[in-house]
């Protein structure tokens, strides 16, 4: 947690196997953005080898979903490959995507960006 | 068996407008300076070696009309878009003047899917039969339909063919003058049917019209059943997999990222993307062709996919 905003960094891959316990997972956090303190979630995929079309799903998902919270959900440092399948599904004319986790935050807000440089 | 494409479009039916062709002639032209294309054959031999397909060629306009030969006197077809006219214009040309045995299987009974059928010519030929096969109950009013005033000015009733139609069943493998066939149940409004044509060794599915809940695990494994270690699959691919789980969810219709998922997990040998979105132009298709195969690429686990972009006079051998 970077002062109000959130960021998981899920690895390895996401797929059809696993997405719906990624999923669960992410509702639990999702709800924190219900809290009116927070801005959003940061996905920092740099760690995170493949995507499947299950897996965009659930970031789709998120973003709708923290929307309602007045949220936002931004993708930031993808690898080339997951990087390449958002382009081809079109994924990112829907997700907001930053070269990094930095430009993610400062996006999203000034006091998680500056935390994030102080930590 | 051999496949040939009559209608690849989704929809309604679409043509090249006289600002494309210009546009391609310009292009094809100034390709070809200082090429020395003096002669026809130069000319046909620059053309099919050096212009991309998008200049060379044309997916085409029609909607879906996919025939299919597994080595038997019968016709064989999926769907009656607008491109029967032209499968009805072969099989009279085959036939030259003996009546012909047809069998129909239709997907659904939207009307891009039977638009075709009032200029079918076999239709019109006494001793033609028409056999049109499908799982909704509905298949025989909506040809009727479309041919009832003040429509069409020829009723159905006036067709000089011997037409039947035969209720399938879902999920009940039924032979058809030698072929197997396997419908299965899709996801569209008012349902359509996917199916699995088995013949000498070879099989083929069609799957059009077909949205895919990521979601739905059994949904999925229903489709990797039916595509499994198929020779070809012919494949809704009408959106972006990003529109289709978005802005047109629950529209009914698939993206070409599935139908690489699908087939990579069936261990399908190849994918023919279908039911082009009718707002794509040719360089367009051209483009998600280009990206499904380097999403095939990305994505291959020891299992190599071919993916194509089917189109109007496709023809393949399985």
């Amino acid at each position: 947690m970077y002062a109000n905003v959130l960021v998981l960094a899920p690895e390895g891959r996401l797929d059809h196997d696993n997405c719906a316990a990624f999923h669960s997972a992410l509702d639990r956090h999702l709800e924190e953005t219900g809290n009116v303190a927070m801005r959003g979630v940061v996905f920092d995929l740099s760690a995170l080898e493949y995507v499947s079309s299950a897996g965009l799903r659930c970031f789709m998902l998120a973003a709708k979903q923290a929307r309602v919270h007045g949220g936002r959900i931004l993708i930031a440092a993808m690898q080339p490959v997951v990087s390449e399948i958002f382009e081809i599904s079109r994924f990112n004319l829907i997700l907001d995507a930053f070269p990094t986790v930095r430009a993610a935050l400062e996006s999203l807000s000034p006091e998680s960006a500056r935390a994030y440089d102080q930590a | 068996m051999r496949v040939r494409f009559w209608g690849t479009r989704g929809s309604i039916p679409v043509s090249l407008t006289w600002r494309d062709l210009r546009d391609r002639l310009v292009e094809a032209l100034v390709a070809g300076s200082g090429q020395q294309l003096d002669t026809m054959a130069k000319a046909h031999e620059f053309v099919e070696r050096h212009l991309p397909f998008s200049l060379r060629r044309t997916y085409g306009g029609h909607t879906a009309c996919v025939e299919f030969e597994p080595g038997s006197e019968e016709y064989f077809v999926c769907d009656m878009g607008s491109g029967a006219r032209a499968f009805g214009e072969h099989v009279m040309a085959r036939n030259a003047g003996r009546p012909a045995t047809v069998n129909v299987f239709m997907s659904h009974v939207h009307w891009d899917h039977i638009m075709g059928f009032p200029f079918f010519g076999p239709a019109y030929v006494h001793g033609t039969r028409i056999r049109i096969l499908g799982c909704h109950d509905v298949i025989e009013h909506a040809f009727r339909l479309q041919q009832s005033p003040p429509c069409f000015p020829v009723p159905f009733d006036q067709l000089l063919a011997d037409i039947e139609f035969v209720q399938l069943v879902p999920g009940q493998t039924v032979q058809v003058s030698g072929v197997s066939v396997t419908p299965k149940l899709q996801l569209h409004g008012g349902d359509s049917y996917g199916y699995r044509f088995e013949s000498a060794g070879k099989s083929l599915v069609y799957t059009t019209d077909s949205e895919h809940k990521l979601e739905n695990i059994m949904n999925t494994e229903g489709f990797v059943k039916l595509f499994r270690n198929a020779d070809l699959v012919v494949f809704d691919a009408m959106y972006s997999l990003a529109d289709a789980v978005s802005v047109k969810a629950d529209w009914g219709h698939s993206s070409n990222v599935i139908g690489v998922e699908l087939c990579q997990m069936a261990k399908a040998k190849r994918l023919a993307l279908f039911h082009h979105e009718p707002a794509n132009d040719d360089p367009h298709i051209e483009q998600i062709l280009r990206e499904t195969g380097r999403f095939e690429e990305l994505t291959q686990q020891g299992h190599r996919l071919e993916v194509i972009a089917a189109y109007d006079g496709l023809e393949l051998e399985l």
